[in-house]
This record gives structure tokens, sequence and C-alpha cells, in this order.
């Protein structure tokens, strides 16, 4: 029975040696095309002048911070109940890369709060659940830490990210529920988008190549776990000196 | 390929319980605190009384066309917003942020003096949702003034 999961992990740690390797330099090239697209080639804002291509980061960082929250608890919750090992590796290795887009959504939007708003940070809802996310991904990241035992770490973790799951749901309804400084949907509402074609386009584009950047990391990431579980163990220690 | 077998179900039904246990507790607090979750009270919702009077508040409108009065001599500042039923009069005397202009979102905290008259502390534009090139922007409004001659 054993086997067969140690098999998986193998596998998946020796094939994705080279695949991630590509990936990298991947996501560097679209990465710069859509800078370039975003910064230079996509129009003026009628009212904000230059100031609304931070969205081109904002915007994003903050969906993909929900997605891989949901990507987290869903393969925790695979892995409490199945107890596949690849699946909890992978579940806590989204939360570093989650709290990360999290903080690149916070400052970007500080950022630019400060000039379009007058002020940094309202306690608004949009604004607050979001830090709460923060908090939940710090929150297990620094769970995960304090357990010796690293399976039994991870079925904590994994409860800790199905239960607040509940937040997200808040953060994309918030604007919508309540009054709220931060701006409605643009882009995911029901009729047409709000944004000109000409600057939805580098938008969705950009959408694209942070899901390929979150491909990249989390393949690195977790075959960095693969390693952390792994590194006493014979294939490892035979692949290795191959 | 996964089987679903009796522990699996076991476990399933105890994460779903425990989930749904947290869920219904968030929600129903949500729901309690939904009043002071607002972060703005509406023009019609002042007018209407169901603002708070003598605490710091925000209300948020626009703000209305030709009503902005700036004083000469210092940072003063009055203007009329409306959210296109009721409006109120705000008075505020500091630095106006970038986006400031008639007909735009604004938020403003303070206290309000009397029935529809509302002294800021604070003025923080609201931006909309809508990004366009400058040309479609004179497009728009073109267009606009068009339907509107008509």
């Amino acid at each position: 029975m054993n086997i067969s999961k140690i098999a998986n992990l193998k596998f998946f740690y020796i094939k994705t040696q080279k695949i991630s390797f590509f990936l990298s330099i991947f996501t560097l090239v679209l990465f710069i095309i859509g800078i370039y697209w975003g910064l230079y080639i996509a129009p003026e804002d009628y009212l904000q002048g230059n100031s609304y291509r931070i969205m081109y980061v904002h915007v994003p960082a903050a969906w993909l911070s929900l997605q891989t929250y949901i990507i987290m608890a869903v393969t925790g919750f695979i892995a409490l109940v199945w107890k596949i090992k690849i699946m909890e590796i992978t579940s806590i290795q989204c939360a570093p890369i989650g709290a990360f887009f999290t903080i690149i959504a916070l400052v970007t939007g500080m950022i630019w709060g400060k000039p379009t708003w007058g002020t940094y940070w309202v306690w608004d809802a949009r604004l607050t659940s979001e830090l709460i996310l923060l908090f939940l991904y710090v929150g297990i990241i620094v769970l995960y830490s304090a357990f010796n035992d690293k399976r039994q770490a991870v079925k904590i973790t994994s409860l800790l990210a199905i239960v607040g799951l509940i937040n997200i749901p808040i953060i994309h309804y918030s604007v919508e529920w309540w009054n709220t400084l931060h701006q409605g949907p643009t882009v995911t509402k029901f009729d047409k988008p709000s944004a000109h074609i000409t600057m939805l386009l580098p938008l969705l584009y950009m959408f694209i190549v942070f899901n390929i950047y979150f491909l990249t990391v989390i393949i690195k990431r977790v075959r960095l776990g693969i390693y952390m579980r792994e590194k006493n163990n014979k294939w490892m220690e035979e692949y290795l000196n191959d | 390929m996964i089987k679903i077998t009796k522990r699996n179900k076991k476990s399933i039904i105890k994460i779903l319980v425990f989930f749904f246990a947290i869920a219904s507790f968030s929600t129903l607090l949500i729901y309690a605190f939904s009043k002071n979750m607002v972060y703005f009270y509406t023009p019609s919702q002042i007018v209407n009384q169901e603002a708070p009077v003598n605490t710091f508040i925000r209300v948020g409108g626009m703000v209305k066309n030709e009503s902005v009065i700036r004083s000469k001599n210092n940072l003063k500042v009055s203007f009329i917003i409306h959210d296109t039923e009721k409006e109120i009069n705000i008075i505020y005397e500091g630095i106006l942020p970038d986006l400031f202009a008639e007909g735009q979102g604004v938020v403003m905290t303070g206290k309000l003096i009397s029935d529809n008259n509302f002294l800021a502390d604070e003025v923080l534009a609201k931006h909309d949702e809508n990004y366009m090139p400058p040309e479609v922007a004179d497009m728009m409004k073109n267009k606009n003034m068009d339907l509107y001659k008509k």
C-alpha cells in the first residue's frame, strides 16, 4: 500500500525537474510581454490617467489570492479524507504563495488608493476581508511550523483552510452586499465588463500569466516539500547521487 | 481510482458538519453586524433619519454639478452631494483628493450638525468600476449630449 504512494512522489519529483525549469523561463517571458502591454501599449484612463495601470498587477494578484485559497482548501479536503501524500504537500505549499499574492494585492491597492481615494487604508468590507485572508494564510503557515509531526500538522491546517473558505464569497461579494469605498467588479459581472476592450485584454492576459506563474511556483514548492519529507529515504539519496 | 470507503465517508461527514457549523455561525454573525458593516450612509438614509446624530459617521454620494463653492483665502469648501433622490450640504476645510470633481462619487467622515448639514473631517474620492481611454470617454459624452439635444 505504501509503495504506490512513495512511487507517486518519486514519479512527480523526477518528472517535474525539467518541466519546472522550462516553465520558469516561459513565465518570465510572458510576464515581460504582459507588463509591456499593460504599462506602455494600453491607453490612458480618461479619469485616472496612468495611475490605473497598477490594476494589471493588483487585479490578477487579488484573484489569484482567492483562487490559491480555494485550491489549498480543496487539496486539503482530499488530503484529510484520502490521506494522499502529494495532496497534503500541495495544500500546505499553497499557503506561502497565497500569502504572497494577498500581500501584492494589498500593497498595490494601497499605493493606488493614496492618489485616487486620498488615503492608503480604510476599514471597509472589501479591504478588511482581504486582510483577514492574509491572516488566514499566515495562521496556516505558523500552525504548520508549530508541529513536529508534519502529517499531523497538515490535518490541522487543512481543517483551518476548509473553515476559512467562508471568507472567499465574503471577499468577492463584499462590494455588492455593503456600501464600500472599493469599487464594484469590473470584469466578473453579469452584463458586459465595464472596461474598454483595449484595457480589458491586457488584464485578462495578465490573469493567465499569473495562473502560469502559480503553476510554476506550486510545482517548485511541491518538489521542495517532497524533498523535505523523503530526504532520508533510499530513492531520494539514489536519485540525487546519480 | 478513488474509492470512498466507510472510513472516508465518516471523515467527510465530520468535516462537512464542522464546516457548516462554523459557516452558519459566521453567517449569523455577519447578518447581525450587517448594519455596522456599512462603510457609509447615503443622503436618503440621512434625510430619513436612519443615521445616528452627533457621532462620527460616513456619508457617500455624488457631488452635485455646480454646487462646489470654494473660499478665496483659505481651504474652506462647501458642496452638495446627492444620490439622485435626496441631497445634503457638506462643509469641509482641507485638501481634496485628485479625483474630486463635480459629478464624481465621494465618501466623507464627519458629523451631522443639523438635519441636512454635514461637517466633514475627511473627504475621500470613490472610484467607479469603469475604465476607458479618453477618446472613448469623449465619444460617449458627445453621444449623451446629442441625446440630450433631441
